[in-house]
């Protein structure tokens, strides 16, 4: 068994990240995952909060994603999200006013549909929040 | 004969028009650079949401309780048509390709029977299409992409899309947008994003392929994920449609360039004839002049 496991990280955007680690951490809505080389076949959501990257036993980088879906396979760990963000470089005012603009757009939601939508935008928010240094 | 004058003027003018074109020839050069960066950059994403998108429908289609966004609503009778054109002209015809195959598949489905609405993205295709199908605009959206196509901008088209959906306005939806194929083509493209069409059987029969583990259940996921592949097509249909606009303005602004040229050259060689008309009219009448003294 290959001792790494090639990590993508995909935004809409551009390929993030895309190289062999040791092991990731995933959160998914149904509980962390820790990805380790030669995981069986797995699609899964993620819901918002930090992934983790370990190298040599320790934890070397933390990203922060909005919520996506993980793609697993034996060799490789895709992860898609709409949003990552290094925790090093979230800065904690433009977090606090993401969380304001997300609690006025709940507050101003009309719609079933748009209500929920800014409640998963205020989570997002919140969870942001909560890991800006 | 006209003047001296009137000829320079008209030759200065030409010159400032040719270093106007010249110089949005470059911009879009530039632009258009970056457009293309970023649409190549945002295929990965598109692709694997494509696979994984596929993978879960192929096994969903066909059970009752599939994700209308996938299955459609069993009708077919309300059409939506999303075409994707630029906010600003001078692109050659860019724009106008776009509106003219909107306007020949809108009038096909009326042939049939099919009712037409319209969403159209850019300020070029909805003031056309305004004007011939003004109560048939279910929507629109523009200024998108000015200074280059962002996801969060290409979100709310979806979320749009899916709404209208969800509110039954509409059966099928088809973007059109110009496919960039090079900086001198264009190809304009119709795809069906609802209800999401399922791959050829070829791509899904590629061998036995081990069932993955969902987590949560496969419904949930493709629930979740069928909303956000429509964003991401969306997505890259704005950035291939901005690409398309760069490389067109640049293509037409490049020709402007060249008639410009062209103008200069003729206006200059016939002013020089006028010039020398003239000095010959004034040499003749003074030898003439001289010659009766």
């Amino acid at each position: 068994m290959p001792a790494t496991i090639v990590f993508d990280l995909v935004t809409p955007e551009r390929l993030l990240k895309s190289e062999p680690v040791e092991m990731v951490v995933v959160p998914g809505t149904e509980g962390d995952m820790g990805v380790l080389p030669g995981h069986s076949l797995l699609i899964g959501m993620v819901r918002p909060g930090e992934i983790v990257i370990f190298e040599n036993g320790k934890p070397s980088e933390r990203i922060f994603v909005a919520g996506g879906f993980v793609d697993i396979a034996p060799e490789r760990c895709t992860v898609l999200t709409e949003e990552a963000i290094p925790l090093t470089e979230i800065p904690r005012p433009e977090a606090e006013a993401r969380l304001a603009r997300a609690r006025e757009a709940l507050s101003d939601a009309a719609t079933d549909a748009a209500k929920a939508e800014a409640e998963r935008r205020v989570h997002v928010a919140e969870t942001l929040l909560a890991r800006a240094p | 004969m006209p003047s001296l004058k009137s000829f320079k003027l008209r030759i200065n003018s030409v010159k400032s028009t040719r270093k106007i074109t010249s110089a949005m020839k470059m911009v879009a050069a530039a632009k258009l650079r970056r457009a293309q960066q970023s649409a190549e950059a945002a295929r990965p994403y598109s692709e694997r949401m494509r696979r994984m998108v596929s993978g879960l429908a192929a096994g969903q289609a066909g059970m009752p309780g599939a994700p209308k966004l996938l299955a459609g609503t069993g009708r077919d009778q309300v059409h939506l048509l999303i075409p994707c054109t630029a906010d600003r002209g001078l692109c050659g015809a860019l724009n106008s390709s776009i509106v003219r195959d909107t306007r020949r598949l809108a009038q096909e489905l009326i042939a049939q029977g099919h009712t037409v609405k319209f969403l159209p993205v850019g300020r070029k295709g909805r003031d056309v299409l305004k004007r011939d199908f003004g109560s048939q605009i279910a929507g629109e959206f523009t200024g998108i992409g000015r200074k280059g196509v962002r996801y969060a901008e290409a979100a709310p088209v979806a979320e749009k899309i899916v709404e209208l959906f969800a509110a039954g306005e509409f059966d099928v939806a088809t973007l059109i947008f110009n496919r960039f194929k090079s900086a001198m083509t264009q190809v304009v493209t119709r795809q069906q994003v609802v209800p999401f069409p399922l791959p050829e059987a070829a791509e899904t029969a590629s061998g036995p392929r081990a069932v993955p583990i969902f987590e949560p259940d496969e419904g949930k996921i493709l629930g979740e994920l069928l909303p956000r592949n429509l964003a991401v097509q969306t997505f890259q249909a704005l950035l291939e449609s901005a690409a398309s606009e760069q490389g067109a303005r640049m293509t037409a602004m490049d020709s402007a360039t060249r008639n410009a040229g062209d103008m200069i050259d003729r206006l200059t060689l016939k002013y020089n004839r006028t010039r020398q008309a003239n000095i010959t009219k004034e040499l003749i009448e003074i030898i003439s002049g001289a010659e009766a003294l």
